[in-house]
């Protein structure tokens, strides 16, 4: 299929539609509102179902009942929706229900601003609702990544039944840039191959979709098998990316989404001047790469390692609890809506090299 | 059983057999007979799902013999509207208590309602949260005394009790909506008929069907289970007065 040129947004519901997805439920937000205006009459052309809910609280909740049909379903939101959505996701979690989430990141906390941010990052990938549960979180860089990363969450929550979110900062959501669909598309999967769904108890016992253990050790048995499913996610789904990263680097930066594309500006123009750089790339932000950052870390070239976010620093907790003390770590983020330009990066770096500017 | 015997009064299909953790007195038991007795004779067990609750009726999907969904607090549904849109062809139902669906969940049961979802909601409204022990609902009559208001209910502090019927029946849109009881039995007679009605309604996809269930709760409200079914006649139907409020049979003429 030839190249395309769509915003970012419009790119992730089209590729929903060629993961085979068919039913999206979602909530008007800034800035990720043409997503749900391109799926309102992309939906009925293939069959599909567009609902615009009363509030993302609704929202997470009809992604439940969807769900549980065994349909792939999904949504769209920014940050103060998302959060509505935590109760949800919990009770998803724990039902262990597939259903895929994006959240273009805006500036927050609490109403904050529609600009660019990556101040989810702790919401995201910590649990952001209550009990023992985590979700499979994806991080696009590009357009063409959100669209690749779209479709792998639908096979990701299908495969280990669990809610995946892909985070992107507003950027991702709002630019324009060529993307390439699959050839062929998904055909909407079969509900009656799912031997959860519910389908109707015809011919068999009834089946329940729930979170509610009221004893203990039941309750535990779940919360271990979940615990048993993180495991096996930790061991098979870790995504990164590595950029101009050689025995010669002096630092290794350690960024994830838009920050890590114009981290790899700031790189290229480091290296003009003979500055060595080299860039860890986060794609799967749950599970992180914790084996691989430590690997490249501890490298006997690399000085510091430098963790670059739209936060005020959030992922890197991660990223010391990876390193564990191999190296000293150092940050740089500007928040609220505000983007790091390379020429700060450059100078992050020159000033972390004692290089007098 | 012997030959010239007939069984003419057995369990439901639609009912799991499992005893029930419903205290002495509480007619949820009733309540849940007559939505099981309504989809085995409209011939739906096998198509059918139904969303539980959150309070005393969270257990529900261990008493039908269909599968189920256990929602999140008031959200029911929003459950039922994500699997009825994506599954048309089966028969959805949310059954909920005051606290669940007139508390909590009234955002999302006035929008299910005015979208037209066609699932049936089972409102069962016995004036007070059951299962957290007795505390105010939004349908607490004035002056009934609960842990959270034992001098009574006081109407200039919480209001006047919510009349989820009448509110939902002053939508726009198409529905069938009606009030029962079940502490008699001409009363359980006429609610079974109406519960009936809501799921053939749904069945023959024709709109969003709630029916409000006046029911007891002898436990929370002090009282033996006899004086339980004297007070929904003296107390609470003057209040909230049965009948059908919204029918699109007798608004098609």
């Amino acid at each position: 299929m030839a190249k395309k040129l769509m915003k970012g947004n419009e790119a992730i519901a089209e590729a929903a539609i060629a993961a085979g997805a068919r039913n999206f439920f979602a909530y008007p937000i800034t800035p990720q509102n043409e997503v749900g205006e391109y799926l309102s009459w992309r939906l009925p052309e293939v069959g599909g179902v567009f609902v615009q809910a009363e509030s993302e609280v609704a929202v997470g909740n009809m992604l439940f009942g969807a769900a549980s049909t065994g349909k792939r379903v999904f949504t769209t939101s920014s940050s103060p929706g998302i959060s509505l959505m935590q109760e949800a996701l919990s009770y998803m979690s724990g039902a262990q229900l597939p259903v895929v989430i994006v959240n273009i990141m805006r500036g927050g906390p609490g109403l904050g601003g529609i600009l660019p941010s990556q101040a989810d990052y702790y919401q995201a990938t910590k649990a952001g609702g209550h009990g023992d549960y985590r979700v499979i979180v994806l991080a696009p860089s590009s357009v063409q990544e959100a669209v690749d990363l779209m479709i792998l969450a639908f096979d990701l929550a299908d495969k280990y039944r669990n809610p995946v979110m892909m985070i992107g900062d507003g950027m991702i959501g709002q630019m324009m840039e060529a993307v390439e669909f699959p050839k062929d598309y998904r055909e909407p999967s079969n509900p009656d191959a799912k031997d959860w769904a519910l389908t109707g108890a015809g011919g068999r016992a009834p089946r329940i979709v729930k979170s509610l253990f009221l004893n203990p050790e039941q309750l535990e048995k779940n919360a271990l098998a979940l615990g048993e499913k993180y495991k096996r996610v930790k061991a098979e789904e870790v995504r990164y990316d590595l950029y101009r990263v050689t025995d010669k680097n002096q630092i290794l930066i350690v960024a994830y989404g838009t920050m890590a594309r114009i981290c790899q500006t700031a790189i290229d123009e480091l290296e003009t001047e003979g500055i060595s750089v080299g860039l860890f790339r986060p794609i799967s932000l749950f599970p992180f790469p914790e084996k691989e950052i430590h690997i490249e870390a501890v490298k006997p070239n690399i000085k510091v390692v430098l963790d670059i976010e739209m936060s005020l620093g959030q992922m890197v907790e991660d990223v010391e609890r990876c390193v564990r003390g191999g190296k000293p770590i150092s940050f740089y983020g500007r928040t609220g809506g505000i983007v790091p330009t390379p020429n700060e990066i450059k100078d992050k770096v020159r000033d972390l090299l004692g290089i007098k500017q | 059983m012997s030959a010239n015997r007939e069984m003419i009064f057995k369990r439901p299909q639609a009912l799991s057999g499992a005893s029930t953790h419903y205290c002495p007195g509480c007619t949820h038991g009733i309540i849940h007979r007559l939505v099981a007795e309504a989809i085995d004779e409209l011939g739906l067990r096998e198509r059918t799902v139904g969303v539980a609750p959150v309070g005393c009726s969270v257990l529900a999907y261990n008493y039908f013999n269909v599968d189920f969904m256990e929602a999140a607090h008031g959200r029911a549904p929003a459950l039922a509207t994500g699997f009825k849109r994506c599954r048309p062809d089966m028969i959805v139902f949310t059954y909920q208590g005051d606290g669940d669906l007139a508390s909590i969940g009234m955002g999302e049961i006035i929008h299910s309602a005015n979208r037209g979802e066609k699932f049936t909601t089972i409102f069962v409204n016995n004036a007070i949260y059951g299962m957290t022990g007795g505390q105010m609902a939004p349908t607490t009559m004035p002056g009934q005394k609960t842990t959270t208001t034992p001098a009574g209910r006081d109407v200039a502090l919480s209001g006047y009790p919510i009349r989820v019927a009448e509110l939902i029946t002053s939508l726009r849109t198409p529905a069938f909506i009606a009030r029962v009881a079940v502490h008699t039995p001409m009363h359980v007679i006429d609610a079974k008929r109406n519960i009936r009605k809501a799921f053939r309604l749904q069945k023959e996809n024709r709109c969003f069907s709630l029916v409000e269930v006046l029911s007891t709760c002898p436990t929370n409200w002090g009282m033996s289970p006899s004086a339980s079914t004297q007070w929904v006649a003296s107390d609470m139907m003057p209040y909230y007065p049965l009948g059908i409020f919204k029918d699109p049979e007798r608004e098609e003429g």
